[in-house]
């Protein structure tokens, strides 16, 4: 129940805006160019695969609406990722920040790769070892010897 | 049976593992930076006495329920009723904030089904809605004496919810 009702918001909340007037841009280029960039680096917390700048989620036009207010203020960069930052966490950002809670999120696919390489290794190793030791004994040696011998005449 | 022949199975287990937490985690519930610091300060107009305003700095020294809501948010219907049950509990103050809404609309809704709200406040344009990182209606804060946030719930709160864990903590909070 619990899963169709979420299903039920996001299908609401996603499929009703299509309806709306189209948004209108801010009339100077450079705010919008700078806008796209900013929004692009994040995600609309709606429609969460989308991302602010692509999102058409209402929240989405609010959000934008504010960026440009903060791009107009001359905000930097950095101030207005931690204005979203502060209000929705770590997770708007589709680049998340290096920090304890996300060690393992960065350093985790290369713990596993240098597992697998060490994992490899040691497979090789004993593979090669395993080769080496099944040689032919003397005995069978002589034997395979006078087989092929055999086998010339 | 070789132990070696288990790892692929003990693999598979751990995947399933994996998958079944991952099925019972709900994406849309983000958690919030904003729990334990202050509520952001904001000032809007009230949705009833539009000439009379709200501010979270009224209710210093209160801890109390601060729930985000609108007349379009089909999830807020279904969380109605829990809300009438904690005004009737009379546990702490419960202030709505009527999101990006028409008043009209709001009123009607409170007309029809009762108003479990002592304040609400109106955010017509939704600052105050970003402000508090709102992202999906409803969403409820618990706000301590000191103007803390203390617990955000996303989504509609249930009467198992208000029971075993907004009340419970109102009452902790409010001995402090």
């Amino acid at each position: 129940m619990k899963y169709l009702y979420a299903l039920m918001l996001v299908l609401l909340t996603c499929g009703g805006v299509a309806a709306k007037d189209a948004v209108q841009l801010a009339d100077d280029p450079v705010v919008e160019q700078r806008l796209i960039a900013i929004s692009e680096e994040m995600r609309c917390l709606v429609c969460q695969n989308e991302s602010l700048a692509g999102s058409r989620a209402d929240l989405a036009n609010d959000l934008r609406r504010e960026l440009r207010a903060l791009i107009k203020q001359g905000k930097t960069d950095e101030e207005i990722k931690e204005f979203m930052v502060s209000r929705y966490g770590d997770f708007v950002l589709y680049r998340p920040p290096v920090k304890p809670t996300t060690w393992i999120l960065w350093a985790g696919p290369f713990g596993l790769m240098a597992v697998g390489v060490a994992a490899l290794f040691v497979y090789l190793r004993r593979r090669n070892a395993a080769i080496v030791s099944s040689g032919l004994t003397d005995e069978e040696r002589k034997r395979a010897d006078a087989l092929l011998q055999e086998g010339e005449k | 049976m070789n132990a070696k022949t288990l790892i692929p199975l003990a693999l598979f287990s751990v995947l399933v593992g994996f998958l079944a937490v991952g099925l019972r985690l709900d994406p849309h519930e983000v958690p919030s930076p904003l729990v334990n610091k202050p509520a952001p300060a904001f000032k809007v107009a009230q949705l009833e006495q539009a000439d009379a305003q709200f501010s979270p700095e009224d209710l210093k020294g209160k801890v109390w329920l601060f729930n985000v809501w609108a007349s379009w948010c089909v999830a807020c219907r279904q969380e109605h009723p829990v809300l009438m049950e904690f005004a009737r509990a009379q546990v702490a103050p419960l202030i709505g904030l009527d999101y990006k809404d028409q008043r009209k609309d709001a009123m009607g809704v409170l007309k029809r089904a009762g108003n479990p709200y002592d304040i609400t406040a109106f955010d017509a344009d939704g600052r105050v809605g970003i402000d508090y990182g709102v992202y999906g209606v409803p969403e409820s804060y618990v706000i301590d004496k000191a103007g803390v946030i203390r617990y955000k719930h996303i989504g509609p709160i249930t009467m198992e919810a208000l029971q075993k864990t907004i009340i419970p903590l109102i009452n902790e909070l409010k001995k402090s």
